[in-house]
């Protein structure tokens, strides 16, 4: 069956979107030809930063023939009527169309027979459609005819396109279709300088050979692992170890064709400043990556450049040219550093009165004032000095107003480590500096010195009430302040340190740290529930990758005043396993029974039956030994929660089971007699009140 | 290039560097402009670039245009960093569609060998909040330096370009530091000459960026300047509406002296924006307060004769 090669080349596509591209193309394409009844047997995608090429394998040489039986209007309908269906179905008369029966009477029908067109000029409509509907994230118009309605966008000018089908074995067809003056044909070009001459293709094997022999690597995943293979080679070669990247590494696939890798050097003197600030200036800057010593894990004056050239010097000039680029942004790095060393982080804090971090939650001064009474307020709770954790609240931030923050933003934190550290300040306060920031992601690490955690907690919670406070909360996909992230690293922090914190109590801190500098507030009475339940389904999305039920979540957190993450969890641990047992499955069916029942008849009945039921009106004993048992169990089970011995509490509800079926067996609840029955439907309800000693089970599933 | 004395190499002399790249770009049919006579914060603020950019007329223009960026002085003391420098403007409208290859050849002018060097378009979109202007295009690197900006230009004074105009902007100084092999501007051989003929980047401009700098942070007289960006602003507005020939508005007589209140106050607010007496919030409004004025002055500029009509 016939293949087909498709490639569109243009000047340089923006690397980042290289990947996405192919992948648009490919599924554009394979849509559309399964729509069209062209099942292809398979396909592959390419992104070079001049190209995006697909092969299409084993696509059938004609669509199939359809039929179709398209209803008419009825015997003896107006005469325009008739002819309009006789026109829509392509038919000459009347005599050509069936007549049908249905209750109404006769109908006509038309059988229609659409005969499969060629494979190949369905794709030659459908490809400048493609073309013209592709979705890159931005594009352009070029040249003359920009000035045109409908003139073609492309990502940047698009300059020939080749087309081919047919099967391996013969000369392939052109593919023929014009986009905007620009005609398909067998015509592309290799790399930029090293083989600029027109190459005619024909199959894709041919075409990824002549590719390769014109200097250009077609396949992305391919140009990766040779700058992969080359780089480590070169670093192993000077006795040295890539510092590998892989964003880095994607991003350097995408700005090469032909990827020739050289190794360059700087001047020692510079491995004075961090490592991270070197590694971040030749990366962001210059897209080469770093080698470090496999020794000490520090960095060498050494780096990789990847080269789009085969150069007749060897690449001698290229390896000068980006060194003497390199030492210049490393000069300009180490002045920045030794500038910034210079002031002291307290010196720069006066800055921030005119930096508005949000204009309804004011300046960043305000805001760090905050972050520095509420990380004093928490530091006792969670075992820091409280010198030193305000210490390094106010000093958290600070590094925001460096020349190497300003350059690099994503060394915030670690700068700040870094100036405190200069300034000799305490370990503990020169480490929250960095750690406050953590865990910036799921991957991350939490912070764990008591001091760090203080602060990253203040820094957290006041941003979460700060922007409930003024209604700006995350929706959908939405999410500008990252507040997601905030409550799960609280979240992660709480229960990686196993921190016995009453949130609620935390959010009313943080409240009245932001009262007392802002008034038009809404709503901060309602405030820390619905931050809490917020919490809730950050816990749940959390527990819930981990395997636990979010449905346990759910029955914990709906009992009251469950703002302790870390007894939430233990008790959503006791509950699964207790759920997992026979006893526990049991206890759940006849609490829903219960449930159940309550439910049907405090609805028929209009009333709730949630008083205490009354000994004398029990008649049968298992009314009385249930009672009796749901007694002791209530009594019992609470004093395990009140123990936060949740796996006690568990089994003394496990003794209620027995009880509880018994109940169900021999005693009927719907009796005539009426106060008898409401009764038996309070002890009902004292299931339902005892069992929410350890968790609300109507939120239970199952 | 062989005919040339030594002293006017590109690689060996600034100015000679510029009329290599004058020279190529009058070979390929550009008009050769002059400096613009107002202080711009870039080439693009030429009227032969932002005026001329707009409707549907063909331009093809070539210029040095010296920029100031009150803010990126530093007192003579940065090898890379200046507050006065140049700028060398190519617009071509439309854009040829050999046009990536005219830039390589214009780069082989002036003594960049394709074949040892590394050279890439790396993506860079170009926005000017200030213009009302925005492009497509790249960071045009030579061996992991961006020695150009390529842009596309797809809108200008909020206004569709119609045809598409493609700018080339070249950083004369780090160009020339490149080919002369110079890590610090103030050392650029100017003229060519060696001994005590040889005239450098620092012997012309040092004085100058030390005297702008103290001006720029410290002395301006920024009473002044809120004044003078005010009067630009209403003088431009003024311009503007006395320059229509009718009541229609189909016709505009008087569209660069008013462009040329709008380029000063610009330069104004760079000015006002070093001094650092603009607040951040007040800044988007006095950005928005220029492009306001660029806009109008984008419209006006369509019902001329340049812009389009008759």
């Amino acid at each position: 069956m016939p293949d087909l090669l498709f490639e569109l080349f243009s000047e340089e596509i923006p690397a980042r979107m290289q990947a996405r591209a192919a992948e648009d193309l490919k599924k554009m394409v394979t849509d559309r030809l399964v729509d069209a009844g062209l099942v292809y047997e398979g396909a592959r995608a390419f992104a070079t930063p001049r190209r995006l090429a697909l092969t299409v394998q084993g696509i059938p040489a004609r669509q199939p023939d359809l039929k179709e039986e398209k209803k008419g209007p009825r015997v003896g309908a107006p005469e325009n009527a008739i002819a309009g269906f006789l026109k829509s179905a392509g038919l000459n008369s009347v005599d050509e169309a069936r007549v049908e029966k249905d209750k109404k009477g006769d109908f006509y029908v038309a059988l229609i027979e659409k005969p499969g067109r060629d494979a190949i000029d369905v794709i030659a409509d459908m490809l400048p459609v493609i073309v013209r509907t592709f979705p890159w994230p931005k594009s352009m118009r070029w040249g003359e005819r920009s000035e045109r309605p409908g003139a073609l966008s492309w990502v940047r000018p698009l300059h020939a396109m080749v087309a081919t089908f047919g099967p391996e074995t013969e000369e392939p067809t052109l593919v023929h279709f014009a986009v905007d003056g620009i005609e398909s044909g067998f015509v592309t070009y290799g790399h930029r300088f090293l083989a600029p001459d027109p190459i005619s293709v024909r199959h894709f094997d041919d075409y990824v050979a002549k590719l390769e022999k014109a200097k250009v690597v077609l396949d992305a995943e391919r140009r990766r692992e040779i700058i992969r293979t080359d780089a480590k080679n070169l670093a192993f070669a000077q006795g040295y170890e890539l510092v590998e990247d892989e964003g880095l590494l994607a991003e350097a696939a995408g700005l090469v064709e032909w990827p020739v890798v050289l190794v360059g050097s700087f001047d020692e003197t510079f491995l004075q400043i961090p490592g991270e600030v070197i590694q971040a200036t030749i990366r962001n800057n210059q897209k080469c990556f770093v080698l470090r010593d496999p020794q000490t894990a520090r960095l060498v004056n050494k780096f990789v450049l990847v080269s789009n050239m085969e150069a007749k010097d060897g690449g001698r000039a290229i390896v000068a040219g980006n060194e003497r680029v390199i030492r210049a942004r490393l000069s300009d790095a180490k002045f920045f550093y030794e500038t910034d060393l210079k002031t002291r982080l307290e010196d720069r804090l006066h800055k921030f009165k005119d930096i508005v971090f949000h204009e309804k939650l004011g300046t960043q001064a305000a805001r760090i004032a905050r972050i520095e009474q509420l990380t004093g307020e928490l530091a006792p709770l969670v075992g820091a000095d409280v010198g030193k954790a305000k210490r390094a609240a106010r000093l958290a931030k600070a590094d925001l107003l460096t020349e190497v923050v300003g350059e690099f933003p994503e060394l915030q934190g670690l700068m700040g480590r870094y100036y405190a550290q200069a300034q000799g300040e305490d370990e503990a306060v020169a480490h929250a500096c960095e750690d406050h920031y953590k865990p910036k992601g799921p991957d991350d690490l939490v912070p764990s010195d008591p001091v760090s955690i203080a602060v990253a907690l203040a820094d957290k919670i006041d941003i979460l009430v700060g922007f409930w406070s003024i209604d700006e909360k995350p929706t959908g996909s939405k999410d500008p302040y990252a507040l997601r992230r905030a409550a799960l690293g609280v979240i992660r922090i709480v229960l990686d340190n196993n921190l016995r914190l009453p949130l609620v109590a935390a959010f009313r801190r943080a409240i009245d740290g932001l009262l007392s500098t802002h008034s038009a507030l809404i709503n901060v009475d309602r405030l820390p529930v619905e931050l809490l339940a917020f919490f809730a389904d950050r816990l749940k999305v959390q527990l819930r990758e981990q395997g636990a039920r979010h449905d346990l979540v759910d029955a914990v957190f709906s009992l009251e005043g469950q703002d302790d993450l870390v007894l939430v969890v233990r008790r959503v641990a006791a509950l699964g396993r207790f759920l997992d047992s026979d006893d526990g499955r049991n206890l759940l069916a006849g609490f829903k029974r219960a449930a159940n029942i309550l439910r049907i008849e405090e609805k028929k009945d209009n009333a709730s039956y949630d008083g205490a039921p009354d000994e004398a009106l029990y008649q049968l004993a298992e009314e009385k030994v249930l009672a009796r048992a749901m007694a002791e169990v209530k009594a019992e089970a609470g004093r395990a929660v009140a123990g936060e011995d949740y796996e006690s509490a568990m089994r003394a509800m496990a003794k209620l089971r027995p009880h509880v079926d018994a109940f169900f067996d021999k005693v009927t609840v719907n009796v005539d007699d009426r106060a008898l029955r409401a009764n038996r439907l309070k002890l009902l309800n004292e299931i339902r009140a005892a069992t929410r000693a350890v968790a609300d089970f109507s939120r239970i599933e199952g | 290039m062989s005919e040339l004395p030594p002293y006017m190499r590109p690689e060996r002399s600034f100015q000679g560097l510029i009329l290599a790249l004058q020279r190529f770009w009058a070979d390929h049919g550009c008009v050769i402009l002059q400096p613009y006579d107002m202080e711009v914060g870039a080439g693009t603020f030429h009227p032969a670039t932002t005026l001329r950019a707009l409707g549907p007329r063909p331009w093809n223009a070539a210029y040095v245009q010296p920029s100031r960026r009150p803010k990126d002085g530093r007192y003579g003391e940065n090898p890379n960093r200046l507050q006065h420098y140049y700028q060398f403007q190519v617009i071509l409208k439309p854009s040829p569609p050999d046009i990536q290859q005219l830039y390589l050849n214009s780069l082989y002018a002036i003594g960049i060998d394709p074949g040892i060097h590394d050279i890439r378009f790396v993506e860079d979109d170009w926005e000017s909040p200030t213009l009302g202007a925005w492009g497509l295009g790249w960071e045009c690197w030579c061996d992991g330096m961006e020695v150009s900006q390529f842009t596309y230009f797809q809108q200008v004074a909020g206004f569709e370009c119609a045809p598409v105009a493609g700018e080339l902007t070249y950083g004369l100084e780090r160009l020339a530091m490149y080919v002369q092999g110079v890590d610090n501007v103030y050392n650029l051989n100017f003229n060519g000459r060696e001994d005590n003929r040889k005239v450098t980047y620092g012997d012309v401009f040092l004085q100058a960026e030390q005297e702008y700098s103290r001006h720029n942070f410290e002395h301006s007289d920024y009473e002044m300047l809120f004044k003078q960006f005010s009067m630009a602003e209403e003088a431009c507005r003024k311009y503007l509406a006395d320059g229509w020939a009718d009541k229609e508005k189909s016709r505009h007589l008087m569209v660069l002296p008013a462009y040329d209140q709008c380029i000063k106050a610009s330069h104004v607010f760079n000015l006002l924006d070093a001094r650092g007496v603009i607040s951040v919030t007040e800044r988007q409004s006095y950005i928005l307060r220029v492009r306001e004025l660029a806009k109008a002055c984008g419209e006006a500029w369509l019902k001329t004769q340049a812009g389009g009509q008759g």
